[in-house]
């Protein structure tokens, strides 16, 4: 049923795996070690849970050192390695292969540090990302990159992927929030790379292994920035009779000179899924939605919101609605950060993550429509509408292999598109293997050749995560 | 020595051919304001972007710019300016350091990595730089990353040649995200702190939820540590009244107006301080806020004499001193062991920029990675060679 292909197992790994057991005894100890089948299975998929394969072995490190040492066992064995976080890669980053160990970094989930003068955490890489800003609150300071699933997703994965969020209009994704990294290498070295400064000496090679999807090393601590929250925050929901005078609504407020902290896009059959399960007031008689969020002081939110209101006048917003109070806040973003758990709650779906040049926003709305429509399938629309980051979610019964062809069809129709009106494939989820074999639509061969070769300085013989990001064939020509 | 000034970017994939076959490195210039920052190198020609110039597209609605590298920096902010937007990260101007006259190229800003005071809040030229064209030392042209800033698909070559140095590559195109700018700015100066104290209350104003957009101290007679808000004006009256208050256990500040604010922070921006004697080194000192006193006492214990002052809340350190011996190059960075701290030599006479590492000297370890990713983007080793690290 699945069309993404997986490499087929190196017969002589499966072959030694009691062998290459007994090598990972001698490195862990028992607690730290999953081999039976039973517990790996929990390893043998993330959120791209159409795919699964079982990982050889799964091993969960205590520390820095451990994770050095299985990696340095593994290089001398020729053993494959898939880092994994939380499991919670939409992309399938973080989907393990027969003939790979799973290296896991959930039991690293110490925050190690709190500087409020440098404004940095220095943390373990398996925290989460919630847990950051968690224990900064009291204090009135956050971690800003605020991924969907930050309630489980960790650090070492955000950093993987370079995640984003709502709110990264304003505070950048996590390639802006990270000041540095303890890394492990393939061969087990461990590099720090950056630090507690603002930026580092030589070659930015924090900013290239941030979304590098596990390629180059392990990452076992990072050094983030965290910021002071404002001291306000307010949603307001902007109702339109169309996605294309919402659209026009959003680039009129850039070019008036403001940029919202996030401005959130949903179309008719978002909100009416969200709304179901979020009851946040959500309008249901409109066709697009709009949450923005303005922040500042009492007066300086209302200065904002005013602009912002008067700007939406002049594109025929139907419903306009600000929040009252915390709690109402706290609903309009839970319907938002809940859209893809509720859809699941209505059906199966994929979910794209194109982004496409805020311009051509209306366009692709409508093509997309038309794209999933021509398959028989029917989408949701919620997206990041001020940087372009969009996700369709295409609905379809997981149960029925050629519905699952024809939505995965579809996602890759919608795919090009972005890619063709000059946006590119994948804003904050990642390539994995769900993109991998479309990295030629949007790169040249020595595009990817360059790529590749910068990937080897890191991992020579391609044991890190290799059936991700880089299509499988024609790797040899780097 | 030679100077080739390709038209277009099919001339300059044919000049880059023909130095990997002779095995004839190119030293890359754009405006060559920053010459002067580096180590010295052994180059046969010059290969100039001078004409690779001209703005490819600018989409104020979609805070989005795309320039040839060539193109001057003015014209990019007066595009920009017209639409009442600006490059968020401030790139310094290095005339004034080095008395270079020429004009500043956007593909030098993001070559370099230029930024100035307001990368403490809006982040560097590598933050807002979200794609690059350039051309490899196999003649090939390469792209990464593109024109929407929210972009994760491939390895980020972006960051690696933003700051490179032209070692990674000639950039034929680069692609800045960009900002609104401000209504309006204002400033407060507070006087007479020490090292220490000044630290300590532009933590207190950077961890406020104002959005200070800079923070600087002078020390002097008085020394002056001075704040800036960049807002609509209705907020830059009340953020700057907020921080008055949150800051009055530092004493009382003065305010300043848009027009003053403005001529204060372009000086900040371009350490016009340290510029008086050229014939002196200028160091360029990055570090943990909270470190940079201790970095300044540890220097001044050890009986040498310099000028300096701090940017980006303490987290960079401009410091000037004679150009003698190793211009304390030892010194200065056994200061900052310990710490992740990093020192870069940007103005010294070319015969000490041959005996002392302008760049931070690396571990082994990052120096293998280094030299690998040089390797793989310069096999040929014909870009800049050894103007960052000796064979890279």
């Amino acid at each position: 049923m699945s069309s993404i292909l997986f490499p087929k197992p190196d017969p002589g790994i499966l072959a030694r795996r009691d062998e290459i057991i007994a090598g990972l005894t001698r490195l862990l100890p028992s607690e730290c070690l999953i081999t039976s089948e039973d517990e790996r299975r929990a390893f043998e998929t993330d959120a791209l849970t159409a795919y699964r394969r079982m990982p050889l072995a799964v091993a969960l490190p205590r520390s820095t050192e451990e994770v050095s040492a299985l990696l340095a066992f593994c290089a001398a064995e020729g053993v494959k390695v898939v880092p994994r976080g939380a499991g919670t890669s939409l992309a399938g980053g973080a989907i393990p292969q027969e003939d790979a160990l799973v290296i896991a970094v959930t039991k690293l989930n110490k925050i190690l540090d709190v500087n409020y003068p440098n404004r940095t955490v220095r943390v373990q890489a398996g925290v989460t990302n919630l847990s950051i800003s968690e224990s900064v609150m009291p204090d009135g300071f956050f971690y800003a990159p605020d991924p969907s699933s930050q309630l489980a997703c960790t650090i070492a994965g955000n950093i993987g992927m370079n995640s984003g969020g709502a709110h990264c209009l304003k505070y950048g994704v996590t390639t802006n929030n990270v000041l540095g990294v303890r890394m492990v290498l393939m061969d087990g070295t461990i590099v720090d790379i950056g630090g507690d400064a603002l930026e580092a000496p030589g070659y930015d090679l924090l900013g290239l292994i941030v979304g590098s999807e596990g390629q180059l090393g392990i990452v076992t601590e990072a050094t983030l920035r965290i910021l002071r929250m404002a001291e306000g925050a307010r949603p307001v929901l902007f109702g339109f009779p169309s996605s294309e005078s919402a659209g026009a609504c959003v680039a009129a407020i850039i070019g008036a000179g403001i940029v919202p902290v996030a401005m959130e896009f949903m179309d008719k059959p978002a909100i009416a899924i969200c709304e179901a399960f979020a009851k946040a007031g959500y309008p249901l008689d409109v066709e697009a939605m709009l949450i923005i969020e303005v922040e500042g002081s009492e007066i300086e939110m209302e200065t904002q919101l005013a602009r912002i209101i008067e700007i939406a006048g002049k594109h025929d917003v139907q419903v306009v609605k600000e929040s009252r109070s915390a709690m109402e806040t706290a609903l309009i973003w839970k319907g938002r950060k809940s859209a893809f758990g509720a859809t699941g709650r209505v059906a199966d779906y994929i979910c794209m993550d194109g982004t496409v040049p805020t311009g051509q926003l209306s366009h692709v709305l409508k093509r997309t429509g038309e794209i999933v429509e021509s398959y028989g399938l029917r989408v949701a629309n919620v997206f990041h509408a001020g940087d372009g980051n969009m996700h369709p979610l295409i609905l379809y019964n997981v149960n029925d292999p050629a519905e699952q062809e024809q939505a995965e069809a579809a996602g890759m129709d919608i795919l090009k598109l972005c890619v063709d009106v000059g946006g590119c494939l994948t804003g904050e989820h990642g390539v994995g293997i769900e993109k991998r074999d479309l990295m030629r639509h949007q790169f040249t061969e020595a595009d990817l050749a360059q790529q590749m070769s910068v990937r080897a300085v890191f991992d020579k013989d391609w044991l890190l995560n290799p059936s991700k990001v880089f299509p499988l064939e024609g790797r040899n020509a780097a | 020595m030679s100077t080739l000034v390709p038209e277009n970017e099919n001339q300059a994939i044919e000049i880059v051919k023909d130095a990997k076959a002779r095995r004839q490195p190119l030293a890359i210039e754009g405006g060559g304001t920053r010459a002067g920052l580096g180590r010295p190198m052994q180059t046969a020609a010059i290969l100039s972007t001078q004409a690779l110039s001209g703005i490819i597209f600018h989409e104020p609605a979609e805070m989005v710019i795309r320039a040839r590298a060539g193109t001057p920096l003015a014209q990019v902010e007066a595009a920009l300016a017209s639409k009442g937007q600006v490059l968020p990260f401030e790139p310094m101007d290095h005339r004034g350091i080095f008395g270079s006259e020429a004009e500043p190229t956007i593909g030098a800003v993001a070559a370099c990595n230029i930024s100035g005071p307001r990368r403490i809040r809006n982040g560097a030229a590598r933050d807002s730089l979200i794609g690059v064209r350039f051309i490899n030392s196999a003649g090939e042209a390469i792209n990464s990353g593109g024109r929407v800033m929210k972009n994760v698909t491939g390895l980020d070559l972006v960051k690696l040649q933003c700051g490179a140095w032209g070692t990674l590559g000639l950039l034929t195109e680069v692609t800045f995200k960009v900002i609104p700018a401000s209504e309006t700015e204002g400033a407060l100066v507070l006087e007479g702190l020490d090292d220490t104290t000044a630290i300590a209350a532009m933590s207190a104003a950077l961890g406020s939820p104002f959005e200070v957009s800079g923070a600087a101290h002078e020390p002097g007679a008085p020394a002056r540590t001075i704040l800036r808000i960049e807002h609509f004006s209705s907020s830059v009256d009340y953020r700057l009244g907020e921080l008055e208050k949150l800051l009055s256990k530092f004493g009382r500040p003065r305010r300043l107006d848009r027009q003053a604010s403005q001529a204060l922070w372009r000086n900040i921006r371009d350490a016009a301080s340290l510029n008086e004697d050229r014939s002196k080194a200028l160091w360029r000192i990055s570090v943990a806020p909270s470190q940079a006193p201790q970095v300044i006492t540890t220097l001044s214990d050890k009986g040498l004499t310099f000028e300096y002052f701090f940017d980006w809340g303490g987290g960079l350190i401009w410091l000037s001193l004679p150009a003698s011996g190793d211009a304390s190059a030892v010194q200065i960075r056994a200061a900052l062991s310990g710490t992740s701290g990093h020192a870069t030599l940007v103005r010294a006479p070319l015969e000490l920029r041959q005996s002392v590492e302008v760049f931070q000297p690396q571990s082994i370890a990052m120096m293998k990675l280094i030299q690998g990713v040089k390797a793989s983007m310069d096999s040929a080793g014909i870009f800049n060679p050894g103007r960052m690290y000796a064979g890279v």
